[in-house]
């Protein structure tokens, strides 16, 4: 079993420390996200590896949960970077603190007028200005910067919305977890972050990021896992609930929509039925709530052409039966 | 490392010898690119879970050695053999299409005017010179020859892009609200602690993604290699170009196009695209653009140019609903039709009609001239026929689903 680390305060576990790939399964079940063989074995890998791990698949099967998971579990900091295009290294990587740095040239100067000198040292006073002082740490050199604790979990969320060129930063900080300041040097991380990628694969991250990385595509579960997941995830919802709209999801997906729904969808639709107090699907509930499952306009439609109740009724035959 | 791996019920009458570097030889001979550094670090995953549970020496090569969804089919395969015993040849591979070439053509001929009706050369003026002759020639008409001199001119072609506002803000001469404060504070050191030069920021331009969505059906034949030519100029020129293959099913081939070897870019992209000459189901290709890519991102803010005659197999309505979402997401819709050119044309095929009203630009492509149009088109901003105001509550088909 993973050894509970000293802290007592927080029941982390060393998850580099795990022997195998069940470890990892069971350690993220119990945390709440419920992996299947390939993910866990991805997850195990990248770990006992130290490589960053690049997550695909459709939007809402739990990509970025992943990260959080892991972070929770291991009681590091989870230090996130959202990217988008047009994100550079000011924003990645790291920034100097302008507004600071002319108060106190400014301090500098009053201070040398107010003296005795009136005189002004611009070769001292500029490396002054570049000192870690001044420096704000944006996400990618806090992950290699940080000293104490166990590891942090940096989750690079949607890489592939980053431009080409950002994957180019991306390369250099993942290969040796170093960061180089021009100014200051380079700073390499004593214990590697666990690096966490996503992308919804609106283009393809490029192949040398990809050599860098793990590879795992994440599928929609199948229907035992979805229902086990909802019924992790939302308390509240009771087992055959959970069983209707784990067969129904199942169904939707099949339809060829323009969003089909992921697990994050089913969740909310489960958490949804229950709040309003159904303890049994049927067609008025599952119309009043479609919305929280299907977000255009045009699925509701589709939908409700092809038959929501037929759906329904087969979704409650496919869940009693499982 | 150096082991055997059986199956347990059933082990092969020879027990494969288990060397990662020729399961990966073997990837790599059906296809897949599987560099040095993958192998190694498959072999460092494989000493992590080790060897005894076929699914973690599955997985393992999975997270190491896959690295697109579209190749666990082939290293699924490669397992199963591999390690399974599984012959390939008892696979029944119900993958395999049988290629129709055109069979519609003549159930649409009456529809529209087809290149391949026998009529008149164009007017051709004695006083042009040759390449201007060859610039608005019928690509459907011309010689090898004169297909090839095509070629060479298409090849030089620049393409650019239309821009748009990036959120960027970069160093500007001109006096802004945005402070630079990066180099202000450099030179503030300079002048003794005062900022007395400032500089400044201001707004940056990107050029929008081009997607290109080529109709390889038997009836576009070729102008479709003319329009892959066409792309594979716009892949060299610039980045930010994807390029789709449409005909019975969708393929993405901007990968196997970036070549600035355009005779081997159009040879890969020929062995990717397995529906080449085949027939048209226009609407379920694009419907599989939008959902796979398009509606994703790829196609969010770009120009989107298609080529195409129009000529569906498949419902008009499964077009008209996809080309809907298409436009909604795009920032412009152009539409290339080699029909168009000819005398009298009419968009009168099903398809095509079904497209029209999510179509911001309807411009023609059979000739190196109209694609020379067609490169200015997409470089200049989005304005024109239809205002920018109306594109985005285009009409509605009412029998879209």
């Amino acid at each position: 079993m993973l050894a509970v680390m000293s802290d007592p305060s927080v029941s982390a576990v060393d998850l580099r420390a795990a022997g195998d790939v069940d470890e990892i399964r069971v350690a993220m079940e119990r945390d709440g996200y419920l992996p299947d063989e390939g993910l866990a074995t991805a997850v195990h890998l990248a770990l006992q590896l130290r490589r960053p791990l690049l997550l695909e698949g459709e939007a809402g099967v739990g990509k970025t949960e992943v990260a959080r998971s892991l972070a929770r579990l291991s009681g590091g900091e989870l230090i996130r970077l959202q990217c988008y295009e047009g994100i550079d290294v000011a924003q990645a990587v790291y920034e100097w603190d302008y507004s600071r740095q002319l108060l106190h040239l400014r301090a500098t100067e009053t201070a040398a007028t107010v003296g005795a000198t009136g005189d002004l040292d611009v070769d001292s006073l500029e490396d002054e200005l570049y000192t870690e002082r001044f420096l704000v740490r944006r996400p990618l050199l806090r992950a290699v910067t940080t000293s104490t604790g166990p590891p942090p979990v940096l989750l690079i969320d949607e890489v592939d919305r980053a431009d080409d060129e950002f994957e180019a930063f991306l390369l250099e900080t993942l290969a040796d977890y170093a960061v180089t300041v021009p100014e200051l040097g380079t700073f390499t991380a004593s214990v590697p972050p666990i690096v966490v990628l996503t992308s919804n694969r609106t283009r393809d991250v490029h192949d040398a990021l990809k050599r860098r990385c793990l590879y795992h595509w994440i599928d929609h579960p199948g229907f035992e896992r979805e229902v086990a997941i909802v019924r992790r995830r939302a308390a509240s919802v009771d087992e055959s609930l959970a069983r209707q709209v784990a067969a129904m999801t199942e169904r939707f997906r099949e339809l060829g929509l323009y969003k089909p729904p992921g697990v994050a969808e089913a969740i909310d639709w489960a958490v949804a039925l229950s709040t309003l107090g159904t303890d049994r699907l049927d067609f008025d509930a599952a119309r009043a709530t479609l919305g929280t499952v299907l977000k255009y306009r045009e699925d509701q439609e589709r939908v409700l052409d092809l038959g929501l109740g037929t759906m329904v009724g087969d979704a409650m035959q496919r869940a009693a039966v499982g | 490392m150096r082991c055997s791996v059986r199956r347990s019920a059933d082990p092969p009458a020879t027990a494969p010898r288990f060397d990662p570097a020729t399961f990966v030889a073997r990837l790599r001979s059906a296809g897949l690119v599987v560099p040095i550094t993958s192998t190694i670090a498959y072999v460092d995953a494989l000493s992590v879970v080790g060897i005894d549970r076929p699914d973690s020496v599955y997985w393992a090569g999975r997270a190491t050695l896959v690295r697109r969804p579209e190749d666990a089919g082939t290293y699924d395969e490669c397992f199963a053999e591999f390690f399974l015993g599984v012959d390939p040849d008892e696979r029944t591979d119900d993958d395999t299409e049988t290629l129709d070439i055109g069979l519609d053509d003549e159930a649409d001929a009456a529809d529209d005017q087809g290149p391949s009706d026998d009529g008149a050369d164009p007017d051709v003026s004695l006083r042009w010179s040759r390449t201007e002759v060859l610039r608005h020639r019928d690509l459907a008409r011309c010689t090898p020859d004169e297909l090839r001199e095509a070629w060479s001119l298409l090849a030089k072609l620049r393409i650019g892009g239309s821009k748009r506002p990036a959120r960027r803000l970069v160093p500007s001469r001109r006096r802004t609200d945005s402070l630079d404060l990066r180099r202000t504070a450099r030179a503030a050191v300079r002048t003794g602690a005062e900022p007395v030069r400032r500089f400044h920021r201001d707004t940056s331009e990107r050029t929008r993604r081009l997607v290109l969505i080529v109709d390889v059906s038997g009836s576009m034949e070729p102008y479709a290699r003319a329009l892959l030519r066409f792309a594979n100029a716009a892949l060299v020129g610039r980045g930010r170009v994807e390029v789709f293959t449409i005909g019975t099913r969708l393929t993405r081939v901007t990968r196997e196009l970036a070549s600035h070897d355009p005779d081997a870019a159009l040879r890969r992209a020929a062995v990717a695209v397995a529906d080449l000459s085949g027939g048209t189901r226009l609407g379920d290709a694009l419907g599989e653009f939008n959902e796979r890519w398009g509606a994703r991102g790829m196609a969010r803010g770009a120009d989107v140019v298609i080529l195409s005659d129009g000529w569906d197999r498949g419902d008009p309505a499964v077009l008209g609903a996809a080309m809907e979402r298409l436009h909604r997401v795009a920032h412009r819709v152009v539409w290339v039709n080699p029909l168009k050119a000819s005398p009298g044309y009419e968009p009168l095929a099903q398809g095509m009609a079904a497209a029209l009203p999510f179509v911001d630009r309807f411009v023609e492509g059979h000739s190196i001239a109209s694609l020379e149009f067609l490169a200015d088109l997409v470089a200049e901003p989005a304005t024109g026929a239809i205002p920018p105001t109306g594109r985005r509550t285009g009409p509605t088909v009412g029998s879209a689903r």
